[in-house]
């Protein structure tokens, strides 16, 4: 079974990064770009055939690991 | 005082930590690996050292964080025990849940490496003892993750409890704007937990230590931590 977290900064924290990536696209002359944020993204295989299982490992996985909490949002998507 | 410092795959300054608080303490210190399921028997202090653990992958500190040892850390803070994690490994502590907040990348995006002043805002404390209350002292930073954030429920407390223990400042003592250089909240370069047991800062005092690194300021640290030993056995 595959799956995706996406780790994402939650609103109103300062992301320099996502700010200076902002600043390269513009500079580049790429059209209408407002704001940038940057995540991570967890492309994950699991051994778990049953949905509901794998969707309470990814969050375990989460939690315990792949985001902080004080500061990221996370998203857990079970692909096939 | 019998000290143990913890050693990570990518931790790099576990040796000037050691040789630091052996210069202190006149004992040897205990070089704990982090698959260990518990410290040595008669730890008196627990130093987390700084440097790169796993590369900084992930997040800063995040893997060494959920490392065997550090459950055996948890344990010995929950008794009371002293913990001092610098740099990275304030890094690890923030991550493992011991102080709160976190620390984010410095606000210029730059890796800062070079000496700054601190101001110690209480003495009395087992991590301010060596000092005075307003005294400035020179330490060396090395970090491009320094920058201390937390909601701003968690910064009043931090304050309101007075568990901020340093600062940074200008030579002057002076906290301002441009001596902040990693932009952190509240120019904070070290806090303590709840209990006070639990010290986490950015600089380096283990890099100060000795005559031949240009300046003694970080010596007040660890001859603290030894005095508040010696008092309380």
């Amino acid at each position: 079974m595959k799956a995706r977290v996406t780790v994402t900064l939650k609103s109103g924290i300062l992301d320099p990064q996502g700010k200076a990536i902002e600043g390269a696209l513009k500079s580049l002359g790429v059209d209408g770009i407002a704001s940038v944020r940057q995540g991570k993204v967890f492309d994950i295989e699991l051994a778990a055939t049953d949905k509901a299982k794998a969707e309470a490992a990814l969050k375990a996985a989460a939690d315990k690991l792949l985001a902080n909490t004080v500061i990221e949002n996370y998203r857990v998507e079970v692909l096939s | 005082m019998k000290s143990a410092v913890l050693v990570f795959p990518g931790i790099n300054r576990e040796r000037d930590m050691a040789r630091a608080l052996k210069l202190a303490s006149g004992n040897e210190t205990a070089m704990v690996w982090h698959a260990e399921t518990s410290l040595p028997a008669g730890t008196d202090l627990v130093v987390v050292p700084g440097g790169f653990s796993y590369g900084d992958y992930l997040r800063c500190g995040a893997i060494a964080a959920r490392a065997p040892v550090m459950d055996a850390v948890r344990d010995f803070a929950a008794k009371g025990g002293l913990v001092l994690g610098v740099c990275n490994g304030f890094q690890i502590l923030c991550e493992s849940g011991l102080l709160p907040g976190v620390l984010m990348r410095n606000a210029q995006l730059k890796f800062v490496c070079r000496d700054v002043h601190m101001r110690v805002e209480r003495s009395g404390t087992p991590f301010t003892r060596g000092y005075n209350a307003g005294q400035v002292i020179r330490v060396p930073v090395a970090h491009g993750e320094g920058n201390y954030e937390a909601d701003e429920e968690t910064l009043k407390r931090l304050e309101g409890d007075g568990r901020v223990l340093y600062r940074y400042c200008s030579a002057e003592g002076v906290v301002d704007e441009a001596s902040n250089f990693n932009g952190a909240a509240h120019s904070i370069a070290g806090i303590v937990n709840e209990g006070g047991n639990v010290l986490g800062m950015m600089p380096h005092p283990e890099n100060h230590v000795e005559e031949i690194m240009g300046c003694t300021d970080g010596r007040g640290l660890f001859a603290g931590l030894v005095q508040h030993h010696e008092r309380a056995a």
